[in-house]
């Protein structure tokens, strides 16, 4: 039986993960391929590396940055952030990314999509959507949540599964941050109309908040920040804990 | 040892190659005939479509080389479905070294392409020495080879399939085993190790 994904998600800046952890282990808290060794260790699925750095000049560093983890990491891991041509990802997957990820430059040129997929493969391109409600109703918004689009979340996530998805990494900006749970009702929606796999993000704060995003939320993946940097909750406890409710889990 | 990983128009070729370096292995990525006849272990990853894949091999006769080929073989993903006879994927004949069709999943109610881990059920095999018998797995595909007299691992997944095939010196699996965690780093190992 297909398992469900723990997925955690780092932030890097100029090739250092940002606001740290408390991992007391770890010898240097900003070294993003220790952190990412540890969660590997503890049993994570996948692992999400969301650059935020600005610049172009520092693309270099990412790309010396995933070789790294290439080289350390024996899962899949995605790299997202400021992607916005085919050049972009074959660098990355030339050193040694498995899957991209792209959100704003996907709503800013849809075609984008259908270029990587067809360039690199459906099973490489994840399209992180995230969402906001406005006037009850889910809609798509960009630059980390500062902008506000016309569309609507579920139309785009077809239209980015029609154009190649080969994932959706689904955001609620209403619940990120929260730790009050996963945005259930518009993930269970989003998973059920398409074919292609939904990591849900945005709110995990206990472990039952994920046994709901899968049970409910009928989620394939669940991905979490913060909780899992500052060690509120353990991977492997997390794991156990599904496991005891008859989710799937790899242990 | 000489470990040659061929190279073609497919994806995820570095992802084995770092695999490999994770364990202390080397090995070249090549397309050049005499270096793939030459090598001690070949390597046939592959993610992508089948028929662009068959008509690339086809092209650069690496299609004659890889059914030749007498030492040990390890198909990955896409690499494994070309082992066999025939995919549905755009009904593709394929290279023929397995009796075996490769099929398209059909559930109502499953998500595809199944991508994520799930367990293999495997058989005794040099290939699964030291791998827990029923390991978990990193799979990522829409087609799946039938179960056969050469199966050595099976999964369920919409139906019950061959997730590791071999016959004489042809290994093939299903799952990515450089994405694999321990388990795939063991079977990469023994692999080697043949």
């Amino acid at each position: 039986m297909l398992s469900k994904r723990i997925i955690p998600c780092l932030d890097i800046k100029d090739g250092r993960t940002v606001k740290g952890t408390n991992f007391v282990q770890l010898r240097d808290a900003g070294d993003p391929v220790e952190l990412a060794m540890r969660y590997c260790t503890e049993g994570a699925d996948e692992l999400v590396f969301l650059d935020i750095t600005a610049t172009v000049d520092k693309r270099k560093t990412l790309a010396d940055l995933v070789r790294n983890i290439a080289t350390h990491i024996n899962i899949p891991f995605t790299v997202g952030g400021g992607i916005n041509t085919v050049d972009d990802v074959s660098v990355l997957m030339e050193h040694g990314a498995d899957k991209i990820s792209v959100n704003t430059s996907a709503v800013r040129n849809p075609q984008l999509v259908s270029d990587l997929a067809r360039n690199f493969g459906s099973q490489c391109v994840v399209v992180a959507i995230d969402i906001k409600l406005f006037n009850g109703v889910w809609k798509v918004v960009t630059h980390g949540g500062r902008n506000a689009t016309d569309r609507i979340a579920a139309e785009w996530a077809k239209t980015v599964a029609d154009l190649g998805a080969g994932e959706i990494l689904l955001t609620s900006m209403e619940n990120d941050g929260t730790k009050n749970g996963f945005a259930i009702d518009i993930t269970r929606q989003i998973s059920e109309a398409l074919s292609i796999p939904v990591i849900a993000s945005g709110g995990a704060g206990t472990m039952p908040h994920f046994k709901e995003v899968f049970e409910e939320g009928a989620a394939d993946a669940a991905l979490a920040a913060s909780i899992f940097h500052f060690g509120e909750i353990g991977i492997g406890a997390l794991k156990n804990y599904l496991k005891e409710n008859n989710i799937p889990v790899r242990l | 040892m000489n470990t040659v990983i061929i190279k073609y128009n497919a994806g995820n070729i570095q992802s084995v190659l770092f695999a490999l370096e994770r364990i202390g292995a080397t090995a070249t990525v090549t397309d050049d005939p005499e270096a793939i006849r030459r090598a001690d272990k070949l390597i046939f990853p592959g993610v992508g479509e089948a028929s662009t894949a068959m008509n690339y091999l086809k092209e650069r006769k690496l299609d004659r080389l890889i059914r030749e080929a007498t030492q040990p073989l390890l198909g990955i993903c896409l690499g494994m479905q070309l082992l066999c006879a025939h995919s549905e994927e755009n009904d593709t004949p394929c290279l023929g070294i397995f009796d075996v069709a490769v099929k398209k999943f059909i559930s109502p109610d499953l998500k595809i392409p199944q991508m994520g881990w799930n367990r293999i059920h495997t058989k005794d095999s040099p290939l699964f020495k030291n791998v827990p018998a029923d390991a978990w797995c990193y799979f990522v595909h829409s087609y799946y080879a039938e179960l056969n007299p050469a199966t050595i691992a099976t999964t369920s997944y919409a139906t019950e399939f061959s997730s590791g095939i071999h016959r004489d010196n042809f290994y093939g699996v299903q799952f990515h085993p450089e994405k694999s965690a321990e388990a795939g780093e063991q079977i990469l190992r023994n692999f080697l190790e043949l």
